[in-house]
């Protein structure tokens, strides 16, 4: 039951087989089973779940109820859910109840999905392993003492586990398909603009970009389906039209252009990694996709350049946490200065620290040139090696990490090495491209992602690819021993 | 570029952050590291690239001129850590 | 030496738009505290900014009132610094590429003499809140009802040589801007506040280094100010001192300047695009629409007055002061068919009484139309202009019009031949002595001596009688 698909499941709940309140109970008696040693969730949200099933019950019964109706999904702990802690992973929240909804949640709570609880992630979403959280790091649940990625860690890992059917997650560098590929599950980040960013807590403003977390590409069109669109509260939102994305899931892939960036197959990428991502693509050759190689020739400087940009929003975008409106307040200040030192140097982990102060160095006088502006440069190239690449195919295939997931601790005291976990997955968001990463041939009992790179708004498509592969493959379906 | 103890400092007082004498050194190498990965950017040369600051080519929306929010004092209050007749209180601000 | 002043004004003037720029909250003056607030004001996490229409529109409308040029791509960008009052740790600003370019006013000096006064840009941006000193057993109170309301920041080119040259550049630009209907000017309550760049420089040298002065909440303080800071500056340059480029604040109990020590140390505002907002991109049609209901400007009303109702200079410029004050003469003149009689009770009793009782003529209990009517009865003659102007105190006290006054106060003016002659007559009678007087007189002080009788005759009538059937009548009766 826990394994069964989001249209399956809503199929169940219409034909009365069960009800959204015992397939919540369902969900919420395994998290209370297996999250002890996952630590996916931050803040349980049991009885607003409960009440919202049985809402949702009441809706199928009447018969006007959409096809999220009743399935139990979670949000990562970045969204904000009003009446609920929203802590964004960090001591500086970890009282802060939003006082209202971000557009995510509330159309997802229109669609009528019920919400278990917020999510795990690395503080402000600033990590690749989820080690960054004040409420301690996630684990794989593939093995217990890897990491899950970051920063939707407690997203990904939870709906490996069959902790919930569906999540949801949001992607500045990679925190979405990343810790899908390492948890073995669909990830998908929309274009930027394609899914509204109103109440999604700030990490970088022009890199952010919220998604979903899902068992395959055929849950995540729903989930996106009632996500995407137009948000008046948003500036930066699209007023592009919404296609219907589980339409096109099923369309033929022949005479499909998949281009292969031959950076992303350097020296860098794990040689067994590298293995299952041409297994997958041998896959596509055979549903008749035509796969050439193409290059990127900027996107070895997509780390470099995220690493101004992504801190350099973040100083600005973390400043309005001061202690005085909402969230931590250090005891006892003595002063304004010290109410704002201690408050931020207390409340924020040593990650947030480090790219505030990155960033603030980077915008500050005389350094902006050198820094911000030439990062901003180099975003355009390579956003322009992605124009030429689509003149050429329809798509950008990859992995999505360098390597399989890694222990616990193993990375978390050299942030560089960190950073480049991230390095397949960064130039999606400088662009504001959409990507999916999807489970293809594990390695060493470790999931391995492929990422898709679609041209802008091509959502569909994506999925489309995505879920033709999973047709014809089953790697989407395995379950971690034990859940 | 290598940052010394001072630029944290410095830095550190610009983002209002407390980084404590004990800690300075080690954020000093921990920064030097990221700056050294971010400078691997000059080795292309951008002369005349265009900034680009947003990755979508569109122009700002506006919204009409109408009052749509009403008064929440009392629920943004009550998460708030210090207030006193509806007012924020803070360390006095010396003018 | 000869010491040279260097001026330069920084002009925020709050738009009167309903909401505020970047949220759906009201803008209206004296709320309780943070009732005005919403989340987009206090900087909650997650909220995001979209820009009011209107603070667009009003920008535009600027840019055409002084002649400047309009971006037709402005990009908002990020001042980051901490402030309680500023709750997101940043303020939206504009930096780099500001709405409003390059525009110039010209300002009229006391002695007639005209000047061009240059302004480098006009840029839209956030106001910040308060922060309240008093009762919080030494803590400071914060207020944000402000935050977030919009402000056309207006920077002048250091083209001022002297603090009245200032007043006058900033009575022009507060003039322009209530003209345009974008802001209500108040200073009082802080929608148009000055801060003043001051500077001083042997002549024909180069630049000295500037004070920036704050906290001048009305022009002679601005004047005053100034005044004060440029002697500052010389006396410590004459005794052989250096200014600093400081901030300063106004104190006007003390009428000096002060440094303001808090914001001594160097910023570094970071100031970087705004990632959460787009640059704004104006087309023909949206200018247009702007522009479509810009009213005349001053100094072509000023003209047009001259030569329309055949005004004097001065009083043309009495006229266009306002926006407000122009309409109502206008209207005036509308009513009263007589330009002339219309500005002498315009620039005469009405200012007068609107003086005496410290309000603006919006506020007058006397409109247009009701003056027009007593006006108009003074053209026809049914009352003198004395009457009238009694005719017109008892209009201010209520609300009838002219014409219920003068019925029901029985004052119209006795233009009865028979009448008149009647009470001459009388006049003449009781008077025997003054009229020999008279009639011994010669020409000259025959003239002084016809004031006596006419004012016994106006007395008798109760000031009814028409003064110049009046006169002819007594010149004819005291010659006989």
């Amino acid at each position: 039951m826990y394994s069964k698909s989001i249209s399956e499941l809503g199929a169940g709940l219409r034909a009365g087989e069960y009800s959204s309140i015992e397939l919540t109970r369902l969900f919420l008696d395994r998290i209370g089973r297996y999250d002890g040693e996952l630590n996916c969730f931050i803040t349980l949200a049991s009885a607003q779940a409960m009440a919202a099933a049985e809402n949702a019950d009441r809706l199928i019964r009447h018969g006007d109820a959409g096809p999220l109706a009743g399935i139990p999904i979670a949000h990562k702990d970045i969204f904000c859910t009003d009446g609920l802690r929203t802590s964004c992973g960090s001591k500086m929240l970890d009282s802060f109840i939003a006082p209202y909804d971000a557009t995510v949640v509330s159309r997802l709570n229109a669609a009528g999905a019920v919400m278990l609880g917020k999510t795990n992630m690395d503080e402000f979403a600033m990590g690749s392993s989820n080690e960054t959280s004040y409420y301690g790091a996630v684990r794989n649940p593939w093995d217990l003492n890897l990491v899950p990625g970051g920063s939707s860690g407690g997203s990904a890992a939870a709906v490996a586990a069959r902790l919930c059917v569906a999540a949801t997650g949001t992607d500045t560098g990679g925190s979405i398909r990343q810790p899908a590929a390492l948890c073995g599950i669909t990830g998908l980040k929309p274009t930027y603009g394609r899914v509204s960013r109103y109440g999604m807590i700030a990490f970088a403003s022009s890199l952010d970009q919220g998604g979903v977390l899902t068992r395959s590409a055929a849950d995540a069109a729903v989930m996106l389906q009632a996500m995407a669109g137009f948000d008046p509260r948003d500036s930066t939102s699209a007023r592009e039209s919404v296609p219907d994305y589980s339409a096109h899931l099923d369309a033929a892939l022949a005479g499909l252009k998949i281009g292969l960036p031959k950076e992303y197959f350097d020296q860098g990428l794990d040689p067994e990694v590298a293995r299952s991502i041409e297994l997958a693509v041998t896959e596509y050759r055979q549903l008749g996709a035509e796969v050439m190689e193409i290059s990127l020739p900027n996107s070895g400087l997509a780390v470099a350049t995220y690493y101004v940009v992504a801190p350099a929003e973040c100083s600005s975008n973390l400043s309005r946490f001061d202690g005085v409106r909402f969230g931590y307040r250090c005891d006892q200040p003595r002063d304004l200065e010290d109410l704002y030192k201690r408050s931020r140097g207390e409340g924020f982990g040593a990650e947030v620290k480090r790219r505030i102060l990155i960033g603030t160095y980077a915008l500050s006088a005389g350094y902006y040139d050198a820094y911000y502006l030439k990062a901003q440069q180099i975003r355009q190239l390579i956003s322009e090696d992605f124009k030429k690449a689509f003149e050429k195919v329809d798509v950008i295939m990859g992995p999505t990490s360098p390597s399989t997931a890694f222990a616990l601790g193993e990375k978390a005291g050299d942030p560089v090495t960190m950073y480049l976990s991230d390095i397949y997955t960064i130039a999606a968001n400088l662009a504001g491209l959409p990507g999916i990463s999807i489970p293809v041939r594990p390695v060493a009992g470790r999931p391995v992602g492929l990422q898709i790179i679609g041209n802008y708004f091509q959502e569909a498509q994506l999925l489309n690819i995505a879920h033709r592969f999973q047709q014809e493959s089953d790697w989407h379906l395995a379950l971690p021993t034990g859940y | 570029m290598s940052l010394q103890r001072s630029d944290v400092e410095n830095i550190a007082h610009l983002a209002r952050l407390a980084v404590n004498d004990v800690e300075l050194d080690a954020v000093a190498a921990d920064l030097s590291t990221i700056l050294q990965l971010v400078e691997q950017m000059n080795v292309v040369d951008t002369t005349g690239v265009v900034p680009m600051a947003h990755p979508l080519q569109m122009s700002q929306r506006l919204r009409p001129d109408e009052v749509s929010e009403t008064d929440q004092r009392d629920r943004f209050q009550t998460i708030a850590p210090a207030t006193e007749k509806g007012l924020y209180l803070v360390p006095k601000v010396i003018e | 030496m000869h010491w040279e002043t260097v001026i330069g004004l920084e002009i925020h003037a709050q738009l009167a738009t309903r909401s505020k720029i970047f949220s759906g909250a009201s803008t209206a003056f004296g709320a309780e505290p943070n009732t005005q607030a919403c989340g987009v004001d206090l900087g909650l996490p997650g909220v995001l900014p979209v820009l009011n229409r209107e603070a667009v529109v009003m920008a535009i409308r600027f840019a055409a009132a002084i002649g400047a040029q309009l971006q037709r791509r402005s990009i908002f960008a990020r001042k980051n610094y901490f402030y309680p009052d500023l709750p997101k740790g940043y303020q939206i600003s504009q930096f780099e590429l500001p709405i409003v370019g390059n525009g110039s006013v010209e300002i009229m000096l006391a002695d007639g003499e005209q000047r061009q006064i240059g302004v480098t840009r006009a840029h839209l941006e956030e106001d910040a809140g308060k922060s309240l000193h008093e009762d919080f057993h030494g803590l400071t109170g914060i207020d944000l009802n402000r935050a977030g309301t919009p402000l056309l920041e207006i920077v002048s080119e250091p083209d001022m040589r002297s603090a009245s040259e200032a007043v006058a550049y900033a009575r022009k630009i507060h003039q322009i801007v209530r003209y345009i209907g974008i802001c209500d000017g108040n200073m009082q309550e802080g929608s148009f506040r000055v801060d003043a760049n001051v500077s001083v420089r042997p002549q024909g040298e180069g630049l000295g280094t500037r004070a920036e002065l704050k906290n001048i909440n009305s022009f002679r303080f601005l004047e005053r100010a100034i005044n004060f800071e440029a002697e500052r500056q010389i006396d410590l340059l004459e005794s052989g001192g250096k200014v600093v480029q400081e901030t300063r604040l106004y104190d006007p109990d003390r009428d000096e300047t002060r440094s303001m020590r808090s914001k001594e140390e160097a910023n570094d505002y970071r100031y970087f695009p705004d990632p959460d907002l787009l640059p704004v991109e104006l087309d023909d049609a949206f200018v247009a629409a702007a522009l479509a209901a810009m009213p005349e400007l001053p100094d072509p009303r000023r003209a047009r007055f001259s030569e329309e109702y055949a005004l004097t200079q001065s009083e043309a410029l009495q006229l266009t002061a306002s926006r407000e004050l122009a309409d109502y003469y206008e209207a005036l003149v509308r009513e009263a068919g007589d330009a002339r009689l219309a500005v002498n009770w315009v620039t005469g009793e009405l200012a007068a009484a609107l003086n005496r009782s410290g309000i603006e003529v919006t506020q007058s209990p006397i409109s247009a139309e009701r003056l027009g009517g007593l006006l108009r009865r003074i053209s026809d003659s049914t009352i003198s202009g004395k009457i009238a102007k009694q005719v017109f105190e008892s209009m201010w006290g209520g609300s009838d019009s002219a014409e219920e006054i003068i019925e029901s106060q029985g004052l119209r003016q006795i233009t009865d031949a028979d009448a008149i002659e009647g009470i001459v007559a009388h006049v003449v009678e009781a008077n025997l002595q003054q009229v020999e007087a008279y009639r011994q007189a010669d020409q000259n002080r025959r003239a002084k001596m016809l004031g006596f009788f006419v004012g016994q005759v106006m007395k008798l009538s109760k000031g009814k009688a028409n003064p110049q059937q009046v006169n002819e009548l007594l010149r004819k009766k005291l010659t006989q």
